[in-house]
């Protein structure tokens, strides 16, 4: 039996982009590179776009997106500081993309490392790379995507022993409608080096345009990464992204996902626990509003003994909007002494809102700590109660209440003014919630 | 102050309060006793406007106001304060932040300036120490991991603050030990005024002794079933509740023959 690929007109379209530009793409001419982008390209013929038949895109439907074409082309934008004061909030180094290209006047470097835009790095040092370009997982057809067609991304390449106290912001914005960004991220942190990275995508209001993101982690021995991720996308805007992690013993990946904002989200988080003592954390917040929808996959593999991962993802949800959450945890026949919990608390605010959550362990070991949880539920009415009888108006008492759901997530953040600038854009997204700013 | 005639009221479709009248006058302090069930609880959480408190029949006149027809926060913004019974936890808010909303949002309502940062941080230091407790407990989640003695000096701290013209406060001795329950009853002591009133709801007679009423009520099966000075306190402390009950049934079928 022989099964024949159907290509939408969807697939075709981007095939054909790709042949358009091919020798443009940054890298182009390396033998390696060529060959990982043509596989991608082939992956993503044949995978196609995820349907809802797909058990994991069951809730998360891809249709819209397929049927409106988006351009995968850089657009040059001027370097307009005013673009990026908005969200330069983080302080410390800072790699501004925009539309998908590095724009080194916008960004401030430190000096002498390896961190710096992929297409750079690209023509500086391709060899360290390849490994891990070579390895960028084609979980799915838009990530597959999002392999071939990548026109940048950040690089960053720790030697052994550094510590990086000074957050690194890759902040990544559209400013133009019906674009595709596809930037690919390589961090790798050499053995006992540290890092904060926030990886942040941002966008013009209303403005259309998809981001198909892939970001490939790879810790060495003892090393640590706080990596936060944040969606603050436009009202129209689509994003999907996958982040993958390998994780080598002792090491510590701490991962926190933020979506406060974006019409359509899916990130894919897969975390590879590959030798012993190394240690995971994946937190995540979720507000969404209106019609929005958004999707985190999250899959722990604890492949070896004595490892660690904890999983804690929070969920607001009101309007029609729509929330998955599917949170895996394989631990595998070696991995006797795990020690995996994970739980996702969602509060819905509104009668119309939807959340589809689903934590799966699935343990082929026998000597393992693990467990797992969820909840969905409104405010509790005798907390809006006492507030109200403070003299609280039922609507500050529920944003209160709300605010206060979400508090714990954000407090984790190690950026300080970021955690500012995200319990704004969270109260922002509250009804009258703008009031509540002395909360914080 | 505070006038309820023949309240009737439900909470889940069971009569609780069935006729229930008092009435306080300003600079007065009531205490209202009963046994387990008789409707203390409940009177409380009608007067501050409790949904799923449900008036079926009666009235309740506040400052010359229909009380029934205000939402719970127009109650406090109008000068009425209810003392938990189980004050909630609520993590992320902090002490502090709740004490300013709330005092602004009474502030505002009577047309006053909000405190600016230096004023209301003097004025909470001053009521932090009446009520013995320790400042980082300001900066703390609201009685997030208190102990039922802090929780209770956190709300006669959030009454001190407010300044209510009514206080109405749920067992608020329930669970103290006797030096907390020093500490709260001077608190409350504080607060005492000509142009307040203050209401006591209360199973045990101990309270009474650092907050002297000027009225005892006795609750049995919704309605005041007897009235009288503090000695009505002590009597009960010494008879214990059933003899009134017992009197309350007989007057209850006498009136019915």
């Amino acid at each position: 039996m022989s099964v024949v690929a159907v290509k939408s007109a969807a697939t075709g379209f981007y095939a054909a982009r790709f042949a358009d530009l091919r020798t443009r793409l940054p890298g182009h001419g390396l033998a390696w590179l060529d060959a990982a982008r043509e596989r991608a390209l082939r992956a993503f013929e044949q995978l196609g776009f995820p349907t809802t038949r797909d058990e994991a895109w069951k809730y998360s439907n891809l249709a819209l997106l397929e049927r409106r074409q988006y351009a995968p082309v850089s657009v040059a934008a001027p370097a307009d500081p005013a673009l990026v004061v908005p969200h330069d909030v983080c302080g410390g180094y800072l790699l501004v993309f925009i539309n998908g290209q590095f724009s080194a006047p916008l960004s401030r470097l430190p000096q002498g490392t390896h961190i710096g835009s992929l297409g750079q790095a690209l023509q500086q040092n391709p060899g360290a790379l390849r490994g891990d370009i070579e390895n960028a997982p084609l979980t799915h057809g838009v990530a597959a995507l999002s392999v071939a067609l990548f026109a940048d991304g950040a690089s960053i390449q720790l030697a052994a022993g550094t510590q990086f106290s000074a957050p690194i912001h890759l902040l990544f914005l559209s400013t133009h409608a019906d674009c595709m960004i596809s930037p690919l991220n390589v961090i790798v942190l050499g053995e006992g080096s540290t890092a904060t990275v926030i990886e942040h995508y941002a966008g013009v209001a209303e403005l259309p345009y998809w981001s198909n993101a892939s970001t490939r982690i790879r810790l060495q021995a003892n090393a640590t990464l706080e990596h936060i991720n944040v969606l603050q996308e436009s009202a129209k805007a689509y994003h999907t992204g996958s982040i993958t992690v390998d994780q080598a013993s002792g090491s510590r990946y701490n991962s926190h996902s933020i979506a406060l904002g974006g019409l359509f989200g899916r990130k894919d988080i897969g975390v590879r626990l590959a030798a012993e003592q190394a240690q995971c954390s994946l937190n995540g917040l979720y507000v969404t509003t209106g019609r929005e929808h958004i999707d985190f996959h999250t899959c722990v593999d604890h492949l070896v003994a004595h490892g660690t991962s904890r999983e804690f993802f929070k969920g607001v949800l009101s309007g029609a909007s729509r929330a998955v959450f599917n949170g895996k945890v394989v631990v595998h026949p070696d991995a006797q002494q795990t020690d995996a919990q994970q739980s996702n608390k969602n509060l819905l605010l509104s009668e119309d809102a939807e959340i589809d959550t689903k934590p799966q362990l699935e343990i082929f070991a026998d000597d393992v700590k693990c467990s797992h949880g969820a909840t969905i539920g409104q405010l509790d009415e005798s907390h809006v109660f006492y507030l109200r009888a403070r003299g609280l108006s039922e609507q500050a008492a529920r944003n209160v209440l709300t605010y206060a759901f979400c508090e714990d997530i954000i407090a984790q953040l190690p950026v300080e003014p970021l955690r500012k600038h995200l319990n704004q854009a969270l109260l922002a997204r509250l009804p009258d919630g703008d009031r509540l700013t002395e909360l914080i | 102050m505070l006038e309820i005639s023949n309240l009737h009221a439900k909470v889940d479709g069971k009569d609780i309060l069935r006729g229930l009248s008092l009435s306080v006058k300003t600079g007065e302090v009531h205490a209202i006793m009963g046994p387990n069930g008789s409707g203390k609880s409940t009177l409380a959480n009608v007067i501050a406007g409790r949904p799923g408190y449900e008036v079926t029949a009666g009235s309740i006149t506040y400052l010359g106001k229909d009380l029934l027809a205000l939402e719970a926060e127009q109650r406090a913004r109008e000068g009425i304060f209810l003392g938990f019974q189980y004050p909630v936890e609520i993590p992320g808010v902090s002490n502090i932040y709740l004490l300013k909303a709330a005092v602004n949002a009474v502030r505002k309502h009577r047309g006053e300036q909000e405190l600016d940062a230096i004023d209301f941080l003097a004025l909470v230091r001053e009521k932090v120490k009446i009520m013995q407790m320790n400042e980082q407990m300001l900066y703390r989640a609201v009685n997030e991991g208190f102990s039922g003695g802090e929780k209770k000096r956190n709300e006669i701290l959030q009454m001190l603050m407010l300044e209510p013209k009514l206080a109405v406060l749920d067992e608020t001795d329930s669970g103290l030990d006797i030096d907390a329950l020093k500490v709260v009853a001077e608190g409350v002591n504080r607060l005492r005024a000509p142009d307040r009133a203050i209401v006591l709801v209360t199973h045990y007679q101990r309270l009474l002794n650092y907050i002297e009423p000027d009225y005892v009520h006795v609750l049995a099966k919704g309605r005041i079933a007897r009235s009288g000075g503090k000695e009505l306190a002590q009597e009960l402390e010494t008879r214990g509740y059933g003899w009134i009950e017992t009197e309350a049934a007989a007057q209850r079928s006498g009136a019915m023959t």
